[in-house]
């Protein structure tokens, strides 16, 4: 248990100074001079010249040598200081944290949907393998994994908001606007949960237990409620770790396309933008957030299954 | 209920059929991106000015895109940048994956120990964050987007190596071998690889599906590849505006890209292992 955390912890550590080192490197590396595009994206283009351009390079210590700016560089984020936006200069720490709430609002919405939609799906096709609801469903769970979760937004874009023109296509504010987003999410999270309980629900129907709690006398219905659900509940909550990767891969994606003013949203645009501190502040969040809920998948393992407590 | 068993044993398992789908579409689709240049010569970049957004016809047998440019040629050059780069990353990945994951599963100790710590550090962070990261050094690299992609699937090689070779190393039919003197390479011939290799095709094709994935998602964040290249993500991003006037070109490469992927997904078979 200790072990486990403390593992956890090296990994966020290690998180750290690869995406400082990472973020660095593009630092010094991007092509052409980045005082001058700064410089361009806070007065706009038509207002830069080599003296604006300077004002920037002194100001922001772009004139350091290499190996000191990289010293100092990981220094500041050892000691969690992400410095400002070098485009709206505000601190990248609040940003980070105003974004990173739409963001859990958008993930956590999209887990509960697939939640709803996914494993009952499942078991229902599971208490029956092989009819037309479990064959009508691994055509459509494998249909569903084959679209990338941009290719599936934008279907839904398509449909809902240009053809059907009943939900906005991008924005943020009122409740129709994140139902498109969490709907993209939560089909790519159900169409791998939807299988995943099929599966279980099949292998606990089929198990001895199951069969003597029938002979024993309780009805369908009991045995599947007291033998059944808490069975099928742990590989399904399980593989949820397994998903996170998809989870925070599909943020990045379904916030460009919709425009949601999310952590994924952030880090694309402070890329397209060369907003290295920013960048920086939005991977280091997402990384530390993945580590954060793999550790939750962690303690939830070994909370539902005593089994592995010995492994 | 033997009897059922046996017949069930008997029955073609459902699996192959659905590799074989895929084998398929995946054969139909490599010899669409080969063929076509060299039966159709059209240059990707050339502009009809007078066939914008024309649906398929004669001269255009799938249609020009919002700059007149011919999609048959466009979606070949597509599925052969997306493809190869796919084909290249995974082989590149799985190499030393496979041997770093031998190499733990031999040595044990402390060799295991800091290569486990290596695949962690890689596993800490989502793959696409990393590529992401590492193709934003390098705006519109192919090299980096490329080595940015094997970076993040040689891990699966290895954890699945290490793994399997374990239990295959300490089995007792590899100890009577070595007790008859028989070499490494000997051992990695006749006892590993048959144990790896069904594994290894599973690894590659999600690890091929996702690399496709990852790089039209890029294209599509504009952040990957950058235009005139043809790229299938590049291509969806660059088409929407024009869904009302032409919805069936926007539809061609979401269709390619979707016939990528399930062919790969249906040749690995149900789940990641």
């Amino acid at each position: 248990m200790i072990r486990l955390l403390g593992f956890r912890l090296l990994q966020a550590v290690m998180v750290a100074i690869l995406i400082g080192a990472l973020t660095f490197l593009l630092m010094s590396l991007l092509p052409g001079d980045a005082a001058y595009r700064i410089a361009a994206g806070r007065y706009g283009y038509d207002m830069v010249n080599s003296a604006a351009a300077e004002a920037v390079r002194a100001e922001l210590a772009l004139d350091q040598p290499v190996m000191w700016r990289f010293v100092a560089w990981i220094g500041d984020l050892l000691t969690l200081d992400l410095g400002n936006s070098l485009v709206t200069g505000r601190p990248v720490i609040d940003m980070v944290a105003h974004e990173l709430g739409s963001s859990v609002r958008l993930a956590v919405g999209a887990v509960l949907l697939s939640f709803l939609i996914g494993p009952p799906l499942g078991i229902i096709a599971g208490l029956r393998p092989g009819g037309w609801l479990d064959r009508l469903l691994l055509l459509i769970s494998t249909a569903t994994r084959a679209i990338p979760h941009f290719v599936l937004g934008i279907i839904l874009v398509l449909i809902f908001a240009v053809s059907l023109a009943l939900l906005p296509s991008a924005g943020h504010g009122s409740f129709a606007h994140t139902i498109l987003p969490t709907v993209t999410l939560a089909l790519g999270l159900a169409a791998v949960s939807s299988r995943v309980a099929r599966d279980a629900t099949v292998a606990v129907a089929s198990s001895a237990y199951f069969a003597f709690g029938r002979l024993k006398g309780l009805s369908a219905f009991k045995v599947f409620m007291r033998h059944g659900l808490r069975n099928i509940g742990v590989p399904v909550v399980t593989y949820l770790g397994v998903q996170l990767v998809y989870l925070i891969e599909g943020v990045v994606v379904v916030e460009t396309l919709f425009a949601w003013p999310g952590i994924g949203h952030g880090l694309v645009h402070a890329i397209v933008q060369r907003d290295v501190p920013m960048v920086q502040g939005a991977a280091l969040a997402m990384g530390l957030m993945f580590v954060l809920l793999n550790t939750c998948v962690d303690l939830a393992n070994h909370l539902i299954d005593p089994r592995r407590r010995d492994a | 209920m033997n009897l059922d068993i046996a017949i069930a044993d008997a029955a073609p398992q459902p699996r192959a059929t659905s590799r074989l789908i895929g084998v398929a579409i995946l054969a139909s689709l490599i010899a669409f991106a080969v063929c076509v240049p060299l039966f159709w010569g059209v240059d990707i970049a050339r502009q009809d000015y007078n066939a914008i957004l024309s649906v398929p016809a004669g001269a255009h047998p799938l249609g020009t895109d919002h700059l007149g440019r011919d999609m048959l040629a466009r979606l070949a050059a597509a599925v052969r940048l997306s493809l190869g780069l796919a084909l290249v990353s995974v082989a590149t990945a799985a190499i030393p994956g496979v041997l770093l994951g031998i190499l733990a599963a031999w040595k044990g100790g402390m060799t295991d120990k800091c290569l486990g710590l290596l695949a962690e550090m890689f596993l800490a962070l989502p793959g696409l964050l990393l590529v992401l990261l590492i193709v934003a050094i390098y705006p519109g690299s192919f090299l980096a987007l490329y080595g940015a992609v094997a970076l993040v699937l040689w891990i699966e090689y290895f954890r699945m190596t290490r793994a399997l070779s374990r239990t295959v190393l300490a089995s007792p039919a590899v100890a009577a071998s070595r007790l008859l003197g028989f070499g490494p390479l000997y051992i990695i011939r006749r006892h590993l690889w048959p144990e790896l290799a069904s594994v290894l095709m599973t690894i590659a094709a999600f690890g091929a599906a996702s690399a496709i994935m990852a790089i039209a998602a890029l294209g599509f964040v504009s952040v990957g590849v950058r235009p005139p290249t043809a790229e299938l993500g590049l291509m969806i991003t660059e088409l929407l505006p024009y869904f009302a006037e032409a919805p069936v070109i926007i539809a061609l490469p979401i269709l390619v890209i979707f016939l990528i992927v399930l062919s790969l997904m249906l040749i690995a078979g149900e789940r990641k292992p």
